[in-house]
C-alpha cells in the first residue's frame, strides 16, 4: 500500500551502561497496512526492539536511527515522544491481567488515554471508549467499562487493552506477545482483530515467539536471534523456503499436522548467547549445521532475492 | 452490602467481647490478690472496702463480677475511683478524650504530608544524595525516643529561646479548647503534634519509598508510560495507587493505637490532658478503675479504626471486596 514506509528501525544498537550491547543490529521496516512479525527465542532481544521504538527503556543507550513517519525518534526530546506514545504508535502487552492498573476500572483507564492526547470532556471520552470496546466485540460495553481487569475474562481484558491502544488512532500498533497468555480460541479471535486493524490500514508489529501466529496474522517476518535480525522477507516466502539456517531449524521444531507423528521433534543443540558472551563472528554459528571457516567474520543482511534479506555466508555471492 | 456491613459490626462486637473478658480476668480473676483492696488503694479504711465488695460484687461469683463491672463501664457509667475520691471515671475519660484527638489529628496530618513528600522524592530520586540524606533523616527520626525529642523541644520553645522572634508565639505548656479559641487551639497543638509525628515521618517515608519502588516496577506502570502518561502523573496517579495499600493499613493501625493511648508519653511532656496521660497518672497512683477503663476505651477505638480502615481498603482496591486479594 503506502510507498513510504511507517517505521524504519535501521542499525538500530541497544546498550546496557556497562558497555554490554543487548541489540547488535536490528534493521525492520512496517509499511502501512503491513503486519510484520518480529519471530524469535525468549532473550533474542524482539522485546527490547518494541520497547525501544516506543522510547521506553530509558538508562539504556540507543544508537542507529528509529525513523516513525519520517521523523527520527531516538533523540527526540521525552516531551515530544510522550505526545507520540499511546496516539501515533500504541503497544498492546502479554499479559492483559498485569498490563492493567489493577485499582481502576478499564473504561476509566481507557478515558484517561483519550483525554492524555485530546482535549475532550469526561463525557465523550467514555462514549468513545464504550464505542471501542464494542467495536472490539466486548459484550455490554457499557457495563464493561464499569468493570475491573479481575472481572473481566483474558480474552475480554485482551480486547480492552486493544481497544485502549487504538482510542487514539495510532498509525502503528505494537503488540507484545498478545496471545501468550490466552488460550487457544480467544487467540484465534484477537489475531483476528489484530488482522482487522491491519486491513483498516494500521502498520502491526507482532512480537511473538509462535510461527503459526506469524502464519496467521502477518504479511511480513523478521526473524531475531541474539540480538541480530538474521532474516527477513514476506511470510509465505519465508515459510515456503527459509533461507537461513536458524529460520529452517525453527520451522523444522513445528509439529507436522499429518503424515507419520516423529519419534522426537528436531531441536537446536545448544543454547542462545548471553549479551556478553556473543560470538564475534556469526552468532548462529556455534549452533548452525552448516558452519564453515567464514563465519567466523559475521555476515551482513544481504539481499538475494527482491524483498528477501538473510544474514548468513551460504548466500553470499 | 448490608449483610457484610451487619457481619462486620458482629465481628466488632465479638472482639470488643474478647478483649473486656481478657482485661477483666487480668485484673480481676488473677488468683493471689483481692481485688477490692485493689480498688480502694492502698491504706483504705475496712468500711470503704466492705462497701466495694458489696457495690462490686466481689463476694459473689466470677461471671457476676464481670457483668457487674461493664454495667459501671457501659450502662450506668459510674464507676469511681476511690484513690481520687470519688471522681467518676467514665466522664474523665470521655473529657480526655477530644484532647487526644486533636494531638493525634494534627500529628497525622504532619507525618502523612511529611512522609508523602519524603517518601515520594527520595523513590523519585532514588540513589541519589538526597535519597540517601532524606533517608537517614528518616532514620533519624525514627530513632529519636519521643519524650527525649518533646523535652529538647520544650527546653528551646519554652526556655531557652522563648524571648527570641522564633518562638515567642509559642503558648504554655497545656491545651486550649477548640471551642475556646481556635486559632490558641492550633497554636497549643503545632509542636507537640509535630514531635509525635516525627518519628512516624521517617518510618511512613520509608514504607512508601520501598512501596513506590515496587510499583515502579509493575507491568501497568509501563503501560501508564505506553499510553503517553509523563513522569509526574506516572508517579502520583498510577505508583500511588498501586503503592498505597499497605501504607493505609500501617496508618489506621498506629492511628488507632495512639488515639487509644498510645501518645501517652507527648502528652506527658507537654502536660496534654490527654487519655495518654489519664492512663499515666492511673498508673503512678494504680487506680485500678481508671487504669480499666482506660484501656476499654483504647481497645474500642484500635477496633473501630481497624473497621474505618477495612472499609476504606475495600474502597480504594476493588479486588479486596471479592476476597480476592493479590493478584
Amino acid at each position: 500500500m503506502g510507498a513510504e514506509a511507517l517505521l524504519k528501525l535501521h542499525h538500530l544498537h541497544l546498550e546496557l551502561p556497562t558497555g554490554t550491547a543487548l541489540l547488535e543490529d536490528v534493521s525492520l521496516t512496517v509499511k502501512r497496512g503491513d503486519a510484520l512479525g518480529v519471530v524469535g527465542e525468549s532473550g533474542s532481544g524482539k522485546s527490547l526492539t518494541a520497547m525501544s521504538v516506543m522510547g521506553l527503556l530509558p538508562g539504556l543507550k540507543a544508537s542507529g536511527s528509529i525513523r516513525f513517519e519520517g521523523r527520527e525518534l531516538l533523540g527526540m526530546k521525552d516531551r515530544e515522544w510522550r505526545r507520540l506514545r499511546g496516539a501515533g504508535m500504541a503497544m498492546i502487552f502479554q499479559d492483559p491481567m498485569t498490563a492493567f492498573l489493577p485499582v481502576r476500572s478499564i473504561g476509566a483507564q481507557i478515558d484517561e488515554q483519550i483525554r492524555l492526547h485530546e482535549p475532550v470532556s469526561r463525557r465523550e471520552a467514555r462514549a468513545r471508549t464504550v464505542a471501542l470496546l464494542g467495536r472490539m466485540g466486548v459484550p455490554d460495553p457499557e457495563a464493561a467499562a464499569k468493570r475491573y481487569p479481575h472481572q473481566l475474562s483474558g480474552g475480554l481484558r485482551q480486547r480492552a487493552m486493544i481497544a485502549m491502544a487504538l482510542s487514539c488512532g495510532p498509525a502503528l500498533l505494537i503488540a507484545d506477545e498478545p496471545t501468550t497468555a490466552l488460550d487457544v480460541t480467544v487467540q484465534a479471535q484477537i489475531l483476528t482483530l489484530l488482522c482487522e486493524i491491519r486491513d483498516s490500514g494500521a502498520g502491526v508489529m507482532l512480537i511473538t515467539h509462535d510461527m503459526g501466529v506469524v502464519a496467521q496474522t502477518c504479511t511480513h517476518v523478521a526473524v531475531v536471534y541474539s540480538g541480530l535480525v538474521v532474516e527477513q522477507g514476506p511470510v509465505a516466502a519465508v515459510m515456503a523456503l527459509p533461507l537461513h539456517p536458524y529460520t529452517q531449524a525453527l520451522l523444522e521444531a513445528i509439529p507436522p499436522l499429518d503424515g507419520p507423528r516423529p519419534d522426537a521433534l528436531p531441536t537446536i543443540p545448544g543454547r542462545p548467547p548471553t549479551p556478553d558472551a556473543r560470538p564475534e563472528g556469526c552468532v548462529f554459528a556455534p549452533r548452525c549445521r552448516y558452519v564453515r571457516p567464514d563465519c567466523a567474520v559475521r555476515p551482513a543482511l544481504r539481499e538475494p532475492e527482491e524483498g528477501r534479506r538473510v544474514a548468513c555466508v551460504l548466500y553470499n555471492a | 452490602m448490608i449483610r457484610s456491613l451487619a457481619s462486620r459490626t458482629g465481628q466488632m462486637l465479638l472482639v470488643i467481647f474478647g478483649i473486656s473478658v481478657l482485661v477483666f480476668c487480668i485484673f480481676f480473676a488473677t488468683p493471689g490478690a483481692d481485688p477490692t483492696a485493689r480498688i480502694a488503694g492502698r491504706g483504705a479504711s475496712p468500711q470503704v472496702v466492705e462497701r466495694i465488695r458489696a457495690e462490686y460484687g466481689f463476694d459473689r461469683p466470677l461471671p457476676v463480677q464481670y457483668v457487674k463491672m461493664m454495667e459501671k463501664l457501659f450502662v450506668s457509667r459510674d464507676l469511681t475511683s476511690f484513690v481520687n475520691h470519688g471522681q467518676r471515671v467514665v466522664p474523665e475519660v470521655l473529657q480526655a478524650a477530644p484532647v487526644t484527638l486533636s494531638l493525634v489529628l494534627w500529628a497525622a496530618f504532619f507525618w502523612v504530608s511529611g512522609s508523602l513528600v519524603f517518601g515520594i522524592a527520595s523513590a523519585v530520586l532514588r540513589d541519589s544524595w538526597v535519597d540517601r540524606l532524606l533517608m537517614v533523616l528518616g532514620l533519624i527520626g525514627l530513632s529519636m525516643p519521643v519524650f527525649w525529642l518533646g523535652e529538647v523541644v520544650n527546653l528551646v520553645t519554652q526556655s531557652r529561646w522563648h524571648d527570641t522572634f522564633l518562638f515567642r508565639w509559642v503558648p504554655p505548656l497545656g491545651y486550649v479548647p477548640f471551642s475556646q479559641s481556635p486559632w490558641g487551639w492550633a497554636k497549643a497543638l503545632f509542636l507537640p503534634s509535630l514531635t509525635l509525628a516525627v518519628c512516624f515521618i521517617g518510618l511512613y517515608a520509608r514504607v512508601l519509598r520501598s512501596e513506590l519502588l515496587t510499583a515502579m516496577g509493575e507491568d501497568s506502570i509501563r503501560t501508564a508510560r505506553a499510553k503517553g502518561a509523563g513522569p509526574v502523573r506516572v508517579w502520583l496517579w498510577h505508583g500511588l495507587r498501586l503503592s498505597w495499600l499497605s501504607y493505609i493499613s500501617l496508618f489506621g493501625l498506629d492511628f488507632a493505637q495512639l488515639l487509644g493511648g498510645g501518645a501517652l508519653l507527648t502528652e506527658v511532656v507537654f502536660a496534654m490532658p490527654g487519655v495518654g496521660r489519664l492512663t499515666y497518672q492511673a498508673l503512678a497512683t494504680l487506680d485500678l478503675p481508671l487504669i480499666m477503663a482506660t484501656v476499654m476505651y483504647a481497645a474500642v477505638f484500635v477496633v473501630i479504626a481497624n473497621a474505618l480502615v477495612d472499609g476504606l481498603y475495600a474502597l480504594l482496591d476493588p479486588r479486596i471486596m471479592e476476597g480476592r486479594h493479590g493478584r
